[in-house]
């Protein structure tokens, strides 16, 4: 029993009795004898279908990163970024390590220096709200079941930001220390924030968020007597996944290690700013 | 990682090479997938089976080739291949390689009607 088509051992081709394997593999059309009265089955080559004047099976060479479609639209908002000489990071961390407080600290810190921000979760706006109260603009993205923002939601966002030139652009993902890492925004780096409270071996645990960021804060120094934390172990951890990675200490709380961000800030827009 | 997301990724590459290329359907779809792209295979099949359907792919083969992880390594500065994040150097046992490669998922060809 042919368990393709569901034929008998034999079949009758122009009154000629061949073996049903025979039919198929040369690619024999024959008649089934199907219970509602006859089927005439044309699905025999490797691609189960036969089309007039076309052949069967062909091979088409794709070679296409999955990812292209949100990849074309993070070079666009990246075109676009360039052409403002704006600079923007993507902050990504696991959910509770700080990164709205070191954003809102971050923006009183930098006073009156043009900046916006993209706000991504999954739901709620409290934290847009957050970042209105300190008078900065802000975009509230909510990914609903979505675990990342990507670059058509980005791109959406700045368009209604409407940027000033050499502005510092802020997007604060969706806390997951996955799945943000494959997805690019369109952004000049992303900036990974790990807190003292959430074990040493972080870094170890989801290498491939370390390892797509260009800076680490440390965050919650403050905290790191408070909970045997060994800061290190934690830097020691992120080097191994990322030996090019700058790692600063910082406590948004206390404001330790605050200047040495916003000097890495002003760097970064300062070289874009220079380019544009 | 989100392998769904990856799935509408591959329909939609699908549905405009169909468009292009004018083939009804897809038999077969090979993925080139590195070591270090994050991809959970299983769950990846998975959600093909589902996001495919209604499309040209419906009920495709799909085939995954793995592809090395690749790294530099910061102490004998020679660029290896490694098989996880964390493995060390296999030259010289060092401990601070920085992946370069091995990310990749793309899909490679199909096989179509």
């Amino acid at each position: 029993m042919c368990t393709v088509c569901g034929c008998g051992d034999v079949v009758t081709l122009d009154g000629r009795k061949v073996s049903h394997d025979e039919a198929h593999r040369f690619g024999l059309a024959h008649h089934h004898p199907a219970p509602s009265g006859g089927l005439h089955h044309y699905g025999l080559g490797a691609a189960g279908v036969s089309v007039p004047g076309m052949s069967q099976a062909r091979l088409i060479e794709v070679e296409t990163s999955i990812l292209a479609k949100n990849d074309a639209l993070a070079a666009g908002n990246r075109q676009v970024l360039a052409g403002l000489g704006a600079f923007a990071v993507n902050l990504v961390s696991s959910p509770g390590s700080g990164k709205t407080t070191l954003l809102c600290k971050t923006i009183e810190a930098l006073g009156a220096a043009p900046l916006a921000v993209i706000e991504g979760d999954q739901q709620t706006d409290h934290d847009a709200a957050r970042i209105r109260a300190t008078g900065a603009r802000a975009v509230q993205v909510n990914t609903g079941k979505g675990c990342h923002l990507d670059a058509q939601m980005v791109g959406g966002a700045m368009a209604a930001l409407a940027l000033e030139p050499a502005s510092l652009l802020f997007i604060e993902n969706v806390g997951n220390l996955v799945c943000p890492a494959g997805f690019d925004l369109g952004e000049d780096a992303k900036v990974a924030i790990l807190s003292v409270t959430e074990g040493e071996d972080k870094p170890l645990k989801y290498p491939d968020m370390f390892t797509a960021a260009r800076l680490a804060i440390l965050n919650k120094t403050d905290l790191a007597p408070h909970c045997d934390a060994d800061l290190m172990a934690y830097e020691a951890n992120l080097k191994r996944v990322n030996p090019a990675l700058t790692v600063l200490r910082v406590s948004a709380r206390t404001g330790e290690g605050m200047e040495a961000w916003l000097a890495w800030l002003r760097a970064g827009l300062a070289a874009k700013t220079l380019g544009a | 990682m989100h392998e769904m997301s990856l799935c509408e990724g591959i329909r939609k590459i699908v549905e405009d090479q169909a468009r292009q290329h004018g083939f009804a359907r897809v038999t077969t779809l090979r993925l080139e997938i590195g070591r270090f792209a994050g991809v959970e295979k299983p769950a990846l099949a998975f959600a093909f089976d589902v996001v495919m359907r209604g499309s040209p792919a419906e009920g495709a083969r799909l085939e995954m080739l793995d592809l090395p992880g690749r790294a530099q390594c910061f102490d004998c500065g020679v660029a290896v291949e490694i098989d996880h994040r964390l493995a060390p150097c296999p030259l010289c046992g060092g401990g601070k390689l920085l992946p370069e490669g091995g990310d990749e998922m793309r899909i490679k060809d199909m096989e179509v009607l």
